[in-house]
């Protein structure tokens, strides 16, 4: 294979090469770090790339040999996002709060990225504490979009879906609070799976809104994503949230058939404010289902007009709760010069922090306080309870639900960060996914007039990653 | 709702952030605009419906209360700014 076939390969194609002996983990990696070391300026899609990565490799070559690793991913490298602890190496959150943060301990999915064989190549950039739409908000610089390099990659895992889109990783983690798995998957033309809640243990994963916040694989393909979603996910007593063990047939998902299932298109998705080049894309793909005996039914789900005020009251809530942890004492920036410890917790934050994450902070310490907490923390928990029961109805109809990722292609760079509310709306279509749990996939279905990526999302029932996952394939078998 | 410079200070307070006279006055702006548009979820019809936590219904979830993690004092001290005799250090908090 030259180095070009191995960069571009798909991870499982990779993963068999390994097993048969037609490739060693050593060469793959090796071919990674160097493409990464070469080409990574242009992107700024890794925070931190892997002295060891290599000679890991080597270790993990001969276990493979040795008949002790015998997974379809083992010896295949990945990237995993900065928010994602890893023993020994910088987990920054793209934040100065935590520039100088080196774990003490893997994350559940890093361990288990690790038992299966894979290899870490680096740390992907984001936005800070995976707040934002745009990886803009870095504090180590934003990630530009390999596909059109005026543009962002979207967020907040850009760097780990830029890194698969510029050939840098295989495969890669990132992790989806209101659609940031999702949304850079359709910014950069790769397929990103946003998993149910509670399927992937978030042990590990630096918190930004815990009923949110949920790890997933992003790679080239919806049958990597199976793959590497069965490695990830599992229940974990670490995590009390984490639920029941999802796994996936990956054969079953490769070879799904589309015909006889019914398709619910909610008519809100295709109305005002969504771009015409991305419903025309999105329609094209429902088609290609209808072709192959699905059904197609358009239905109404006006609550998705409430979906960003609640979603933002729940968000910053609960991260400005779990960013109290910051105080400049156990771990994270710490200023010089303070003489009291007020003055150490003020300044460690006032100086540690960005912008966006100041705001939510605010934002969410004004929708908590006393007399503003029940019209807007209390109506926002009373409006979830109604997008749960609008999508339990659709689901007693409909196999997957099926909308575009986003509103628009790739932004512009620079367009976006002077106006924070039109960056929240532009989470219009992902955010409702994560309020009540659900799962879905994000699959690039054509390109808008710029030739910029378009994103289709589907969403399927609670603890179905296989139906959208199989829908995503057959999608991506037959185009 | 009315955002006012008070409101920010207050927010600062609870936040235990300190914004410069610019940034109030940007946050004052932006709050205000994202406020106003949260503020459309007032006209959404609640009545009688009971808030929703969990997704899933989930409620407390425990475990045998038994010690798992080794010992990882030095690596756990490693991340902290200063520290002396196996303790975190910080400023005088009682006089």
């Amino acid at each position: 294979m030259t180095t070009e076939e191995i960069l571009r390969a798909d991870a499982l194609t990779l993963g068999k090469l390994i097993k048969s002996g037609g490739l060693t983990s050593e060469q793959v990696t090796e071919t990674f770090i160097s493409a990464i070391k070469a080409e990574d300026g242009k992107y700024n899609s890794y925070i931190t790339v892997s002295e060891d990565a290599v000679s890991e490799a080597c270790e993990i070559d001969k276990k493979i040999k040795a008949g002790e690793l015998t997974g379809p991913l083992a010896g295949v490298p990945i990237a995993v996002k900065d928010n994602i602890c890893t023993k020994g190496m910088l987990t920054s959150c793209a934040s100065k709060m935590l520039s100088n943060f080196v774990p003490p301990y893997d994350a559940t999915v890093v361990k288990k990225l690790k038992a299966e064989g894979m290899v870490i190549l680096g740390k992907t950039n984001m936005d800070e504490f995976a707040m934002g739409s745009t990886t803009e908000t870095s504090f180590y610089g934003p990630t530009v979009n390999p596909c059109g390099t005026n543009r962002v990659p979207g967020g907040s895992s850009g760097g780990s879906a830029a890194s698969v889109a510029a050939d840098l990783a295989p495969v890669s983690l990132g992790s989806d609070t209101g659609g940031s798995i999702r949304q850079p998957a359709s910014f950069c033309g790769v397929t990103g799976l946003k998993p149910t809640y509670g399927t992937v243990s978030r042990y590990g994963l630096v918190a930004f809104a815990s009923s949110l916040d949920q790890i997933g694989p992003i790679g080239k393909t919806a049958v990597d994503c199976a793959a590497l979603f069965n490695i990830i996910s599992g229940v974990d007593e670490r995590d009390q949230s984490s639920t029941v063990s999802t796994k996936v047939d990956v054969d079953a998902v490769a070879g799904f058939d589309v015909s006889g299932k019914k398709i619910g298109i909610p008519e809100e998705y295709f109305g005002e404010g969504i771009d015409e080049d991305v419903k025309a894309r999105v329609m094209e793909a429902v088609k290609f289902y209808e072709d192959h005996g699905a059904t197609v039914e358009k239905f109404k789900m006006p609550i998705i007009e409430y979906a960003i005020p609640t979603y933002y009251i729940i968000a910053c809530a609960e991260a400005c709760s779990n960013l109290s942890r910051y105080d400049g004492v156990k771990y994270g920036f710490r200023p010089e010069g303070v003489d009291n410890l007020m003055d150490l917790y003020i300044r460690s934050r006032s100086e540690g922090f960005g912008m966006e994450v100041k705001r939510r902070i605010m934002l969410g310490n004004f929708v908590l306080s006393s007399g503003y907490y029940d019209a807007y923390y209390n109506k926002a928990l009373q409006a979830k309870a109604l997008i749960k029961k609008a999508f339990d109805e659709a689901f007693e109809k409909y196999d997957v639900v099926i909308g575009p990722v986003a509103p628009t292609t790739a932004l512009k760079a620079g367009e976006s960060l002077s106006d924070p509310l039109k960056m929240y709306l532009g989470d219009i279509c992902t955010v409702l996914i994560n309020i009540v749990g659900l799962p879905a996939i994000s699959v690039p279905c054509g390109n808008d007039k710029d030739g910029m990526p378009v994103g289709m999302q589907i969403i399927g029932k609670h603890y179905d990653e296989q139906t959208i996952l199989g829908f995503a394939a057959n999608y991506q078998r037959g185009v | 709702m009315e955002i006012t410079l008070d409101l920010i200070e207050y927010l600062e307070k609870l936040g235990r952030i300190k914004l410069s006279p610019e940034e109030e006055e940007r946050t004052l702006k932006e709050l205000g605009s994202i406020l106003g548009y949260i503020d459309k979820l007032g006209e959404l019809d609640t009545a009688g419906v009971e808030p929703l936590s969990h997704a899933f219904g989930r409620t407390n979830v425990v475990r045998e209360d038994v010690v798992t993690n080794d010992d990882m004092q030095d690596l756990i001290l490693s991340n902290a700014a200063e520290t002396k005799d196996g303790a975190i250090l910080v400023p005088k908090t009682v006089e």
